[in-house]
């Protein structure tokens, strides 16, 4: 086994490029990674690469050769695809092959297109990832589904919308410093509760935008890090990955969600700590109300308190836990088969210093990310250590 | 029942084919749930337990009446439900397995230009076949149980 470090990280701006071909877009967050890694392209012997809905966006299945040559690597490369998990399974995948000892480099991360499609179609394109036959042609959305599991948090644990603003007014606060991300404006409470319904009791500003982009990572053993004096200060020591019934109507508890339990479990018992050890978390807010049950699940917090944590102040910039000092999904953006290599590009820079929150984190030496697919039928978690 | 049950939507992808038929049961008021020896229930097609891998399903019927135990009320729909927002979506626990469907009044179809029908979790509701405003395509649909008092708008 082989400890596995990030040896650089690349993004594009998160948001609105719909001019931009899929390819052009992977090209930039890769080519910034390579920048960041002082890693020879020549020395990649892996591309795993994640994309949900390209097949529709731009008609562009088998994407993997051409994000391959578009970063000027020749190598296999794979395309995952977990819905919004889609890159943090091609992370987990590459992480446990250098782990394995199987290579030394592996090129991760993810690309993904919405804003080329009018909005009813990337709301028909997003609820594909859940079960066509008895929840889509029941009117579950995106957004409903998750509607569903809000209320039914609610009604078992308590809780309002306006816990939930909390939280969109915090990941937007948390934006404004960070230039990858799409929305770098401030929104009150007060504008989050008056906004206008989606799928209630989820509003307008509950629920993350439709975002172009791309995340790269160059991920190195140890090894070859040492070998090469790369300055790759922070480790992936933990990974985990859950899967649970794909129907939410089919789930043991519609205020949990299991996935993201198992794949945490798993992710530190790799990693051999405790979640009381985590220092700061990106974790997939694609609503509001993701960000509670993530939190629940990573055992931040007992189930049915997560949903005071942003109001009390608990897990703001200044708090004890930040969570999603980027932004999140909710205010940075989400393309979604981007989104899992973007959280570990922003835990990276959060732990070494370099993001423009890392002051809110001096300290932080674990951090944690949290990626999941449809309403988390799919769930990765990552646990990411200082090691130097 | 016969291939030609499905309506022609349905029939379009032959993968729709149990579905179709599952639809047309929940009209005749024989909806069902596939369930094994252990009391898992789940929804067809199967071929296996979803829950224990065993392969002796039989058909079950559903509860008469179900317990929403979630909703949300969709402003934004999907294209194919563009007519008929603001729709109430729920789950509902009909004994042996949950369903996912639209809550409808207890009278005719809506005309898709008001308020969605008041729902609650907790209340108790039926289950029959509705009709999607937007293209007639048939939908699982959920009625106010008989003697049940619509819930208070929330």
């Amino acid at each position: 086994m082989s400890e596995v470090r990030v040896a650089g990280v690349g993004l594009t701006p998160f948001g609105s490029h719909p001019e931009r071909t899929g390819r052009d877009l992977f090209a930039e967050a890769a080519l910034r990674a390579f920048e960041d890694a002082a890693v020879a392209r020549s020395d990649v012997e892996e591309l795993n690469y994640g994309n949900f809905m390209g097949s529709l966006a731009e008609h562009q299945g088998h994407q993997a050769p051409l994000m391959a040559e578009a970063a000027g690597v020749r190598c296999p490369a794979t395309r995952y695809e977990s819905a919004c998990a889609s890159a943090g399974v091609a992370v987990r995948e590459a992480v446990r092959t250098v782990a394995a000892g199987d290579v030394d480099v592996v090129l991760a991360g993810g690309m993904e297109r919405m804003t080329n499609l009018p909005t009813d179609e990337v709301t028909e394109g997003l609820a594909i990832a859940a079960d066509d036959l008895f929840e889509v042609r029941s009117g579950v959305t995106f957004p409903g589904a998750y509607a569903l599991m809000a209320n039914a948090y609610f009604d078992a644990y308590g809780g309002t919308r306006e816990d939930l603003a909390h939280v969109a007014s915090k990941n937007h606060a948390n934006a404004v410093p960070n230039e990858y991300a799409q929305y770098r404006k401030e929104v009150s409470v007060d504008e989050a509760m008056d906004a206008p319904p989606v799928a209630e009791p989820l509003h307008l500003y509950d629920a993350c935008p439709i975002t172009d982009g791309a995340s790269a990572l160059v991920l190195v053993s140890e090894e070859y890090a040492a070998d090469r004096d790369l300055d790759a200060p922070v480790a992936v020591t933990g990974t985990g990955q859950g899967t649970d019934r794909m129907a939410l109507g089919d789930r043991d508890s519609l205020a949990r969600t299991p996935a993201a339990d198992d794949a945490a479990d798993a992710a530190y018992a790799d990693a051999d700590i405790g979640a009381d050890a985590v220092d700061v978390a990106e974790v997939h807010d694609c609503f509001t109300i993701a960000e509670v049950l993530a939190l629940e699940s990573l055992g931040l917090f007992e189930p049915g308190e997560g949903i005071a944590a942003a109001r009390e102040g608990v897990t703001t910039a200044d708090g004890d836990l930040p969570v999603n000092l980027s932004g999140g999904l909710k205010a940075k953006g989400h393309p979604v088969g981007a989104t899992g290599g973007s959280q570990i590009a922003e835990l990276t820079r959060l732990l070494r210093g370099d993001h423009p929150n890392s002051d809110h984190v001096p300290d932080a030496e674990v951090g944690v990310a949290h990626n999941a697919g449809g309403t988390v039928a799919s769930a990765v978690v990552h646990v990411l250590e200082v090691a130097e | 029942m016969s291939d030609d049950g499905a309506d022609a939507a349905d029939a379009s992808s032959p993968t729709d084919r149990e579905y179709a038929e599952w639809l047309d049961a929940l009209a005749d008021g024989d909806g069902f749930a596939v369930v094994c020896p252990e009391g898992h229930g789940s929804l067809p097609p199967r071929r296996v337990c979803p829950e224990c891998g065993s392969p002796e399903l039989s058909r079950e019927p559903l509860d008469e009446t179900g317990t929403v135990e979630t909703y949300s009320v969709v402003h934004v729909p999907s294209p194919r439900f563009a007519d008929d927002a603001p729709y109430a979506t729920a789950v509902v626990d009909f004994g042996p397995t949950r369903l996912t469907g639209v809550v409808r009044d207890g009278d005719a179809e809506r005309d898709g230009d008001d308020a969605a029908p008041a729902v609650a979790i907790g209340d108790a509701v039926t289950v029959d076949i509705g009709e999607r405003a937007t293209d007639g395509e048939r939908l699982v649909a959920f009625r106010p149980a008989a003697g049940e008092t619509p819930a208070e708008d929330e």
